[in-house]
């Protein structure tokens, strides 16, 4: 016997105890597959056999097989299942998921199966018991197609044809993960025929009349159309278009799934009694001058449509009213539902139509969902999913989604053939874009709290502890810009290892070390600007902003710090800053020459007092103030007891030395601060060009990143802009770091604060993973406001020395791949939750604790 | 740290006798946090000045075995002004370095000691928070004659204002050991810091060197107070040693929220309170959400109202959910009013499940502390998603602000209010959301009327509209 099993279904084996069922799991299916009873009873009780613990044993083959359909596994069941009863929680949990269920049924001679159960040590069964189970199971073979295994019954009554028996696995009709594309994915026809035509030539197709009138359509190279239903009603040429598709699907040229309105006519074709509304009517009127046969043929290719398919390697699903996750790939009558009319609630709104969920609202699939159904004004991408379905028999247009382009391209309509019940259109069309972000509109708490594991491009699954992420929630809840601006925050980053030159903890020489180690020759140093970060993103005009970003209001943009936070409590400063950048963009023409309309920078800006006013007031000032005084008296009282012959040379020696110091630390913070009373008066230095639409640029070096940038600042009409100086060091050649290290050390002897240290390619791999993508190394008198004013008296310094970068240096890596995983996916119009993901675990790891100095 | 202590009480070189250190010669002294010297700038019959210098070793203190660091890890710590200023690492100072001086003890001059002289001590910084005021008002009273001076933030950046640091000198006759006694209890009260933690011992330690001077001082509460580090239990224990009273067990009053400091005077958080509860218990809502319950008031409230069946408390600071959770004292609560009351973080920026279904949410106080561009994603996961049958929302009428005498014109009420509407622009935005998610709207006045500017609070009260028998 050949059994056909679907993969996935939930497969249970039937029969007494001692007629061959494990023997037959083990022999068809993967250890890993099956949930026996007895195993169960053992993980509970220590003893296979202890029919004590039945009721526990189930339970927990239960939880494991719940756990195993969730997974979309296929699972079998090896137990009595004899009886109804103990066949029903099963059945039901298989319902639950969406599963088909197989049984195969082990009706063996009650003779045999006793006979087996003498030969095992293990089993004392009196032999009524099997007499008793096999009398369970002849009773319930009649039933077991009512109570759901449909068309998988395999009933065996000799040992041979178990012998003899075959799996055959078979994967689901909706599992078409073989099929890779390209594809164009083309939207709700309804009898458009004339648009359909012209939107398939706009897609590349060859369309050719055959002398017998048979229309031919010849994909482009590669492609395969997909339909996402509804070929019929309420428009002129419903024949034409069925035979148009009918045509394409049968050479390969086109995929379909079924819509609600095709599934109507089948059953009016049929012959049912059902309600000619909907436009109904049309099609069966015009279907009436077709001949019989092609009736036939259009009820055939009709009801053998396949509710929804799951394509490239299940990445892509199409469905007519959409797919929820869950139900992706699975069978059942909810499946089908689902695929064509969606999720509604069961109550109607006044125009007559159901109200709807919105699932996609809540979507969090992996999967992207293309759909149609519900016509709209114009498609929207909502959580990884798309409704093209833009109302063509409604005067509105016909759309295709280029997959994986993920290009629309659309024809209009000729004409309104069809009035929609609802002005739907153009409730749309009077806020298309905040209409667009509706549904992105609200991240769940899902979304970010708990524990998190998050993959990532760059640096695979990047977890993030649960008590970080508690942290993070204040801070983002009631601090961060809108999360819709919040595509990005930039990583922490790692000092060099500590320099064994006097008087210095950190050296260029370091920094080109490490990454002459990690095989790197060239690197480049740009400035270290002592301001605040600053993370700048421009909008050629509002209107960008509300349809890129989702945010509503008269605003070209925004500037947020490391954190998340508004840089500017004074909206006018920003307003003014953001102008300014987006005219320097304006005279360096890079809306076009990067074919976008904003851009996302990276920057420092100074002074440091503007965001760090607090910080200077509470702590920075008032340890200058209160160690100059302090430190002055007690050199001035030195030395009047040194008058009177005390030898208190040494301590005496001691003071004036910190005296010194300190009045260094003083000159360090005071250089970093300036008044501020405009923008005028701000230096914003963009290091990174991080993102335009459509394209990051983390695959260009930091040479091209200082280039674009130095123009830039060039192209500014004001000062605001401000290019930050660079150079590109051979770490393998000797003068060449001798050259930087003396450039270092003249600016950091101006005050100046450091540099940054980078391989000259944005991301680069080792040997053993990711590299540090920059290195900071800071001057000496820089640092004293990080150590402390007088962290250079040697008893000091050498204590310092002893620092330990690992922790930083792992939490700079996580931080940045989850950045550039941030831009990436925002990029590719992934959605909201999954951008603010990565930023939300940005904001946690920075609660790490990590020595701050570093 | 530099501390100098003169006298000119003939002959004055007895200094030495007192301090019990020669008036020739350096000394240094180990401690646990650095050293101290001590030396005279000064010694003569007619005036002798002794000198206690005091080097905090800033670096050692911080370090701390690898890769172990505190919660509370901050910058802070390492550029710090505790190596400059007279704090408790002075105190501790003076009670080793001069620990015979300090109890009044001098072989020597044994009467000497006992006798009131000429004193004066200065202290070259002096953290004083609480101003100049303060400082007069804690070392007046006991006689000194008090100099100080004040110094500014940054001479090169005059708008950074005046720092807390003095210079100070004080002027008193009286014994050396009261002096040294004034100062190793008054300096730390000024700075309002201790480097080290706060116990039992500490109340043990300020009735021994205060028990005669400070049952009668005038400021004797701030003084215990500050010295406990704000300690309440310890506070009350100490006044009441000081005033000999028996210690009452009194509940642990609930601290003011900064909040409510504008608007304690009128006890308006009282009122407020009253008022939610109250139209709660008409609405008939047995399971009610407190959206933003900070420190657990209202769902004491609640708790002691039998009609609410089930009580959950959400807020975003997790700190404030300890908070709440003991003063509520969720764990010691009986086993049926426990399962009553429910305590979670949550964020009113993000669609929550765990909010759905309830008869009622509260929103006290609430919507003002989030950025208005935020407002529409709190709008949505309120009333769109969780949609309570009935929500209560209360937020400041800016319009009474004028109301407010302790109140600067033009500014809100919190630090941390992002904006407070006018009773027009919050009835316009109530009415707008109860028509875009199917509620009625109805708005009440908490606290006194007036009749140009209205209540200090408005209350919006929605009701969803009759949909009950759809919804599940």
């Amino acid at each position: 016997m050949i059994m056909q099993i679907p993969e996935p279904s939930l497969v249970l084996l039937i029969g007494p105890s001692g007629s061959g069922k494990s023997t037959f799991a083990r022999k068809h299916f993967k250890p890993t597959e099956i949930l026996s009873s007895d195993f169960c009873r053992g993980l509970v009780s220590d003893d296979e056999t202890d029919q004590t613990v039945t009721k526990d044993a189930f339970e927990v083959l239960r939880f494991i097989a719940a756990k195993r359909l969730a997974a979309g596994k296929l699972t079998v069941v090896d137990a009595t299942n004899v009886q109804a009863d103990a066949r029903k929680p099963l059945l039901a949990l298989a319902r639950e998921y969406h599963y088909l269920t197989v049984a195969i049924v082990f009706d063996m001679p009650t003779k045999l199966c006793q006979e087996r159960n003498e030969a095992r040590p293990d089993r004392d069964f009196k032999s009524y018991v099997i007499r008793q189970q096999r009398q369970q199971l002849r009773r319930s073979l009649r039933g077991l197609k009512r109570e759901g295994f449909r068309n998988f019954i395999y009933v065996m009554s000799t040992s041979e044809a178990v012998e003899s028996a075959c799996v055959e696995r078979q994967p689901l009709w909706t599992n078409r993960r073989d099929e890779q594309g390209p594809f164009d994915i083309i939207g709700d026809i309804h009898g458009c025929f004339d648009e359909l035509v012209e939107l398939l030539k706009e897609l590349g197709y060859g369309i050719s009349t055959q002398p017998s009138g048979e229309i031919v359509v010849e994909p482009p190279q590669g492609r395969k159309a997909v339909f996402v239903g509804d070929f019929v009603d309420r428009g002129p040429k419903v024949p034409e278009v069925l035979r148009l598709v009918m045509g394409m699907q049968k050479t390969g040229a086109a995929i379909c799934v079924p819509g609600n309105h095709d599934v109507k006519l089948v059953r009016a074709l049929r012959g049912k009694n059902v309600k000619q509304t909907h436009g109904l009517a049309e099609s069966l009127s015009q279907l009436e001058k077709t001949p019989t046969e092609f009736k036939t043929q259009i009820a055939e290719f009709l009801d053998g449509l396949v509710s929804h398919y799951v394509l490239d390697d299940g990445k892509l699903v199409v469905a007519h009213a959409g797919m929820k996750a869950e139900l992706q790939g699975r069978a059942s009558g909810r499946v089908r539902e689902f695929a064509m009319y969606g999720e509604t609630t069961g109550e109607t709104d006044e125009f007559g139509l159901p109200i709807r969920v919105n699932w996609a609202d809540e979507y969090r699939g992996a999967a992207m969902v293309v759909y149609g159904h519900t016509p709209v004004a114009e498609p929207q991408w909502v959580n990884q999913t798309i409704n093209i379905d833009t109302g063509c028999v409604f005067g509105g247009k016909l759309t295709a989604l280029r997959y994986p382009e993920k290009e629309l391209v659309s024809v209009p309509a000729h004409q309104t053939y069809y009035e929609p019940t609802k002005p739907l259109l153009d409730e749309v069309n009077e806020l298309p874009s905040v209409k667009t972000q509706a549904y992105d509109d609200v991240l769940d708490i899902n979304d970010v709290m708990g524990k998190r594991v998050i993959s990532t491009r760059l640096h695979h699954n990047i977890t993030i502890r649960e008590e970080n992420t508690i942290t993070a929630l204040e801070t983002m809840s009631r601090f961060a810009v809108n999360p819709k601006w919040l595509i990005y925050l930039p990583p922490t980053m790692s000092p060099t290892e500590t320099t064994n030159s006097p008087g210095l903890l950190e050296h260029p020489a370091e920094g080109f070390t490490y990454y002459r180690r990690q095989g790197i020759s060239n690197v480049i140093w740009e400035e270290k600007h002592m301001g605040s970060r600053a993370v700048v993103v421009v909008c050629r005009d509002p209107e960008t902003a509300k349809r890129r970003f989702g945010v509503i209001g008269d605003t070209l943009g925004i500037c947020y710090t490391r954190t998340g936070r508004r840089f500017f409590e004074d909206a006018a400063i920003e307003t003014e800053l953001l102008r300014q950048v987006k005219e320097a963009i304006d005279n360096a023409d890079y809306w076009k020459i990067f074919d976008t309309d904003w851009i996302c920078l990276d920057c420092e800006l100074m002074p440091w007092s503007v965001k760090a006013q607090e910080l200077l007031r509470q702590q920075y000032a008032p340890v200058g103030t209160s160690a100059r005084i302090a430190l002055g008296e007690a050199v001035v009282s030195l030395e009047i007891a040194a008058e009177r012959d005390i030898d208190v040379s040494h301590v005496l020696d001691d003071y004036r030395q910190r005296t010194e110091a300190v009045a260094e630390y003083v000159k360090a913070y005071q250089q970093y601060c300036w008044q501020v009373q405009s923008v005028a008066d701000l230096k914003l230095a963009p290091f990174h060009l991080l993102a335009t639409e459509g394209a990051v640029y983390f695959d260009k070096d930091h040479q091209w990143h200082m280039q674009m940038l130095t123009k830039l600042c060039q192209s500014s009409e004001n000062d605001l802009l401000f290019a930050t100086s660079c150079g590109v060091v051979d770490v393998t050649d000797d003068a060449s770091q001798a050259e930087a290290i003396r450039l270092w050390e003249e600016l950091t002897a101006q005050g100046g604060e450091g540099t940054v240290i980078k391989p000259l390619d944005f991301v680069v791999h080792g040997k053993r993973g990711l590299i540090q993508p920059a290195v900071k190394c800071r001057g000496r008198e820089y640092l004293r406001i990080i150590y402390g004013p007088e962290y250079t008296l040697p008893q000091n310094l050498e204590r310092l020395r002893s620092r330990g970068l690992s922790r930083k240096r792992a939490l700079a890596l996580r931080e940045f791949a989850l950045g550039v995983e941030a831009l990436e996916r925002f990029v590719r119009r992934e959605p909201l939750s999954r951008v603010h993901e990565c930023v939300f675990g940005i904001l946690a790891l920075e609660s790490e604790s990590v020595d701050p100095r570093l | 740290m530099l501390l100098t202590i003169s006298t000119t009480y003939p002959p004055a070189t007895d200094l030495g006798y007192l301090l019990h250190k020669h008036p020739s010669r350096i000394q240094s002294f180990k401690l646990a946090f650095g050293q101290a010297h001590v030396y005279y700038p000064e010694a003569h019959a007619e005036r002798c000045t002794a000198a206690l210098l005091l080097d905090v070793d800033s670096v050692g203190l911080t370090r701390r075995p690898h890769g172990q660091f505190s919660e509370n890890f901050a910058l802070a710590q390492y550029v710090s002004d505790r190596p400059y200023v007279a704090s408790s690492f002075l105190s501790v100072a003076i009670a080793r370095v001069f620990s015979s001086a300090l109890s009044g003890k001098c072989k020597e001059h044994p009467d000497l000691a006992e006798t009131a002289i000429p004193l004066r001590a200065k202290l070259s910084i002096l953290p004083c928070r609480g101003g100049e005021e303060l400082l007069r008002r804690l070392f007046e009273p006991l006689g000194y004659i008090v100099e100080a001076e004040r110094h500014a933030l940054d001479a090169q950046f005059s708008d950074w204002g005046e720092s807390r640091y003095f210079t100070v000198t004080l002027e008193n006759t009286c014994r050396l050991s009261e002096l040294l006694t004034h100062l190793y209890i008054l300096m730390p009260v000024l700075d309002d810091e201790k480097h080290y933690w706060v116990d039992d011992a500490e109340i043990e330690k300020l009735s021994r060197r205060g028990n005669d001077w400070l049952a009668a001082h005038p400021e004797q509460e701030s003084i215990v107070r500050r010295y406990l580090k704000h300690q309440q239990g310890l506070t009350r224990k100490a006044l009441a040693q000081l005033r000999e009273e028996d210690v009452q067990q009194t509940d642990e009053p609930i601290q003011q929220e900064a909040e409510a400091q504008v608007e304690e005077r009128m006890g308006l958080n009282d009122v407020r309170l009253a008022a939610v509860t109250e139209v709660l218990k008409q609405c008939g809502a047995k399971r009610v959400l407190d959206l933003g319950c900070g420190e657990g008031k209202l769902l004491r409230r609640l708790l002691a109202e039998d009609q609410f069946e089930e009580i959950v408390g959400m807020d975003v600071s997790h700190r404030a959910l300890k908070i709440a959770r003991e003063r509520l004292r969720h764990d010691r609560l009986p086993e049926k009013q426990k399962k009553r009351l429910r305590l979670f973080q949550g964020s009113l920026g993000y669609r929550d499940k765990r909010l759905v279904g309830y008869d009622a949410a509260v929103v006290v106080e609430v919507i003002e502390h989030l950025d208005l561009p935020r407002l529409s994603a709190f709008e949505r996961v309120l009333f769109e998603s969780a949609c309570p049958r009935t929500v209560l929302l209360t937020t400041p009428n800016i319009e009474y602000n004028v109301k407010f005498e302790n109140l600067q014109a033009g500014r809100f009420r919190h630090k941390d209010h992002r904006f407070e509407w006018t009773r027009d622009e919050f009835q316009s935005w109530a009415t707008s959301i109860s028509n875009r998610f199917g509620y009625t709207v109805m708005f009440h006045s908490i606290g006194p009327e007036h009749e140009d500017v209205g209540s200090p609070t408005q209350m919006a009260v929605f009701v969803r509209e009759g949909r009950e028998g759809k919804i599940t």
